[in-house]
């Protein structure tokens, strides 16, 4: 059952992730990106992280592409860019990548993934919740998540002093 | 007594510090009472040590003190360490005697000239050096000395600095001595390995039981201290620097290049004549040496025009003579003659020196004649000097001079004392020629010059040397038995101990599978023929007397004899330029060697030492130019890079 | 019951995507969406191992990774902005002046 959300899920999340890349307008490429970002948050869901899928959703797709969205807006960018050709040199790349890829894919059934590790045991009922994941920010990563929320606020501070327009 | 002796070379060591220090500032008179105080001081001393030598015992007359420890390192060990014996004790007094009277002139001779102070300054650290060198115990010491004579002789060769032919001069001297010098100190350091010590006492002690009679070890060790006795002293190969070194003051030729230093070669022989002894094939070159450049410069004296000159070319033939002594075995002669050298030969070039002085530096005797009249104590004490130089009886020289010849006929060969009479009968002509152009006939004197007798100052030195050259041959009157003063005193130096030798070298030379033929060397000292003696005495007082006709005949009588018998003749114009020895050793050694360190300066240095260097920096400067390209600005290029090395770390990690 | 490494093959090949829109686009936003899939990819891949480690630690290092890219994306395109004022291009091939 649980096939039949997944493999279909995994090919948009791919298929927009292409299409991230490929297309030529800015505009297009972000709406494939939150398309992709849906996606992965469907996933999220179906591996029983249903905070992380919300997050996803609200601060990914939510937040941040709007902020993309804003910035080409602003920027009045269009696809000036020449498209994506078939270059020598982007030949390479492209190849070079996917060695990694099947590098990478053979690395992880080397290590029998398909074994014990694959195997669930029962999760209880409470796994990945607000509570049970909240529980652990508050004790056991509270630094982390307060040194988190001074990035943000330097980030925030950095972002209006770099992009404020100068007063003559 | 014995215990003053560490401040007989301090005197001097003081009073060239004061000169050369405050020398500006003491003014000019308190400078010469200065420089002349400290060598009269050490004379003083000198004569107090030499009679608490003479209340020793004869065969005791040995007395060291010791200084300080030098050098200590390892096996290596040197002390800073007097040694008084009698041959010291004769080196010491007429260093100090001769070259009190030389300071004494020199007060009156340079009384006109700018840097005053610098002149004595270096007077006296001449004479703290040449004492070092005859009263040091080891041979690093008298090295030291030796040095520093040549490094003094520099400084005055080329005192008036200004003069691009006294630098020229003092440059030559200094380098030719260099040469030999090298080759004394390749003696000195193959002394010390074979005895393992460079102490006199000790290595003459052991050289007996270390060194076979005439092996090669001890052919080695005396061939190269002679070679670099004949640097110091001015022989064939290495003399051609004396005859240019009269660039200096008159007083500087007179005390360092007839009295002291230029004897220097001499002491060294006679120091280790036991190891000479042991050496017949050097024994040889040194008589033949010595006999070949007293005659050789003799020729070359007959020609000259420059009184120092004439003078220059009289002490290399001389210290032949000494040398020529040496060689026969005739130590005690050599260092007679050595005595009685110091006193005429000064005694010569001071009054050389006045007759410069009174005419205003003019040296050239062709524009000289008639002096007598202006010069007369200056002319009488010259002339007793000459009378001297050329061996006429009853004058020091004769005694000296006819020892010498004696012992080389007797204890050398024919051959020997042909040059050296030959040698004398050139010695007794050139002098006398020198004093008829100069002190007789008529004046050549230019109208401009006023030629006066010189101060009391500079001829009060000059009388008492003629007075020793007159009488000091009262040291060594022969065939009387036991009169031989000086033979008696040095007897404890130069005696050797034949048995020793003889069983030591035989039983190491049969060691080595040679059979041994020393037993002739047992035999003793022969007694030689009173008879032959005398006669050979009157030969030689015929031999100068035959000179010296033959000099009135040529300058007096019939003036246009020499001119006529030499116009044209291509000898007389070879002999007249030196034999052109200089310009021989200018292309075959001089040349070559600049030549070649003007190739290793251009090629070796500039190219290959400055390339290389040069090279490292420009490979690093290669290398970074390579390694900026990395730095392209590219976003692009980094991320790539980034992912490279992640793919890179990959695969190293699993 | 889909194995994990049916999760880990697609965060790979996210995560490569990722990388090749950054090493062949010009555009410099399209840059960024790229670097925004490689995060997703990670993310993708540290909840995978979480559900079946049965842990919660790799949610919460989500959770950083999440307000990371948050505060990178607003610098970054903040720095744009003012880059872009300078010279009005998106070319990154002609942001090179820090060279040698």
């Amino acid at each position: 059952m649980e096939q039949f959300i997944f493999y279909p899920l995994s090919l948009v999340c791919i298929i927009f992730a292409v299409g991230v890349i490929i297309n030529t307008s800015p505009i297009s490429s972000a709406v494939s990106l939150i398309g992709m970002m849906l996606g992965l948050a469907g996933l999220f869901v179906l591996l029983n992280a249903h905070l992380m899928a919300i997050l996803q959703v609200l601060v990914y797709a939510g937040a941040i592409m709007v902020l993309f969205m804003f910035v080409i807006m602003l920027l009045n960018l269009k696809g000036d860019d020449e498209d994506w050709k078939m270059r020598g040199k982007n030949v390479l790349l492209a190849s070079l990548s996917g060695v990694f890829v099947l590098v990478v894919l053979f690395m992880i059934f080397g290590y029998g993934f398909d074994s014990e590790i694959g195997k669930t045991a029962a999760l209880p009922d409470t796994f990945g919740t607000t509570a049970a994941v909240g529980q652990l920010l508050f004790t056991d990563f509270v630094l982390p998540f307060e040194v988190a929320s001074i990035l943000l606020l330097v980030a925030m501070v950095g972002a209006v002093v770099l992009a404020k327009t100068k007063l003559n | 007594m014995l215990s003053l002796t560490w401040l007989v070379p301090t005197f001097p060591l003081i009073g060239s510090i004061i000169n050369g220090f405050w020398g500006l500032k003491i003014g000019k008179d308190n400078v010469g009472k200065v420089a002349c105080g400290s060598v009269l001081l050490s004379f003083i001393c000198t004569v107090l040590i030499l009679f608490g030598l003479i209340g020793l015992p004869a065969d005791e007359r040995i007395y060291e003190q010791v200084m300080f420890d030098w050098i200590v390192a390892g096996d290596f060990a040197v002390q800073w360490a007097y040694q008084v014996d009698p041959l010291s004790m004769v080196m010491m007094l007429v260093i100090t005697g001769v070259g009190f009277l030389i300071h004494v002139f020199s007060i009156g001779y340079m009384k006109e000239e700018y840097s005053y102070y610098r002149y004595f300054a270096y007077l006296n650290l001449f004479m703290f050096a040449m004492l070092i060198l005859v009263m040091g115990s080891n041979f690093l010491l008298m090295f030291i000395g030796w040095e520093g004579v040549g490094c003094c002789s520099y400084f005055l060769i080329g005192y008036y600095f200004d003069k691009q032919s006294a630098c020229d001069a003092a440059t030559k001297a200094f380098i030719v001595n260099r040469v030999g010098d090298f080759a004394f100190l390749l003696a000195v350091m193959f002394i010390f390995y074979i005895f393992g010590t460079i102490d006199y006492t000790e290595v003459f002690a052991a050289a007996p039981h270390k060194l076979v009679y005439g092996g090669e070890t001890v052919i080695i060790i005396t061939g190269f201290l002679f070679l670099g006795a004949t640097g110091k002293s001015a022989q064939i190969p290495l003399y051609t620097w004396l005859p240019d070194a009269m660039e200096g003051p008159t007083p500087v030729s007179a005390l360092i290049h007839a009295a002291t230093m230029v004897t220097a070669g001499v002491y060294l022989v006679v120091r280790c004549n036991i190891l000479f002894m042991m050496a017949p094939m050097t024994m040889m070159a040194v008589a033949f040496i010595g006999g070949g450049t007293a005659l050789f410069a003799a020729t070359i004296g007959m020609t000259q025009w420059d009184i120092k000159r004439v003078l220059a070319y009289s002490t290399v033939s001389q210290i032949g003579y000494m040398f020529l002594g040496c060689g026969v075995g005739a130590f005690t002669a050599a260092i007679f003659h050595l005595i009685t050298h110091a006193f005429f030969k000064a005694c010569l070039f001071l009054g050389s020196g006045s007759v410069i002085h009174g005419m205003h530096h003019e040296q050239d005797i062709r524009k000289m004649g008639g002096l007598k009249k202006h010069f007369p104590k200056t002319y009488i004490t010259f002339l007793v000097s000459t009378l001297a130089i050329a061996g006429i009886f009853p004058l020091s020289g004769f005694f000296s001079k006819d020892e010498i010849l004696f012992h080389s006929l007797m204890d050398g060969n024919i051959f020997l004392w042909g040059m050296g009479i030959t040698g004398a009968l050139l010695t007794a002509f050139y002098m006398f020629r020198l004093v008829f152009i100069t002190f007789h006939g008529e004046s050549r004197v230019d109208p401009h010059v006023h030629p006066h007798e010189s101060p009391d100052v500079m001829t009060r030195p000059l009388m008492i040397l003629a007075t020793l050259a007159a009488f000091g041959g009262l040291l060594g009157i022969p065939l009387i038995h036991g009169w031989h003063v000086l033979h008696n005193w040095l007897e404890p130096v130069l005696h050797i101990d034949w048995q020793t030798i003889v069983v030591n070298s035989s039983r190491m030379l049969e060691e080595h599978g040679h059979p041994a033929h020393l037993s002739h060397l047992l035999h003793g000292e022969e007694h030689h023929d009173a008879g032959t003696e005398i006669a050979l005495m009157v030969l030689s007082v015929g031999v100068a007397l035959t000179g010296i006709i033959g000099a009135y005949l040529c300058y007096i009588k019939y003036p246009d004899l020499p001119e006529k018998m030499t116009d044209g003749q291509w000898g007389y114009e070879i002999v007249k330029n030196k034999y052109m020895v200089d310009e021989i050793y200018d292309e075959s050694i001089v040349q070559p060697v600049v030549k070649g360190s003007r190739l290793l300066w251009k090629e070796a240095d500039a190219k290959a030492i400055d390339g290389s260097v040069n090279g490292v920096a420009q490979i690093i400067g290669w290398c970074s130019k390579q390694a900026k390209q990395f730095q392209s600005g590219y976003v692009r290029n980094y991320a790539l890079a980034m992912i490279i090395g992640f793919a890179i770390l990959l695969l190293v990690a699993f | 019951m889909v194995p994990l490494s049916h999760y880990l093959i697609v965060s790979a090949i996210l995560f490569f995507i990722g990388v090749l829109g950054v090493l062949l686009r010009r555009n410099v936003i399209v840059v960024f969406m790229s670097i925004e899939i490689m995060l997703n990819a990670v993310n993708l891949s540290l909840i995978g191992f979480d559900r079946f480690l049965n842990q919660h630690d790799g949610q919460v290092f989500s959770f950083m990774v999440m307000a990371v890219a948050a505060a990178e994306v607003s610098v970054g395109l903040a720095i744009i902005i003012s880059i872009f004022r300078k010279k009005p291009t998106i070319n990154l091939d002609e942001f090179n002046i820090m060279k040698w």
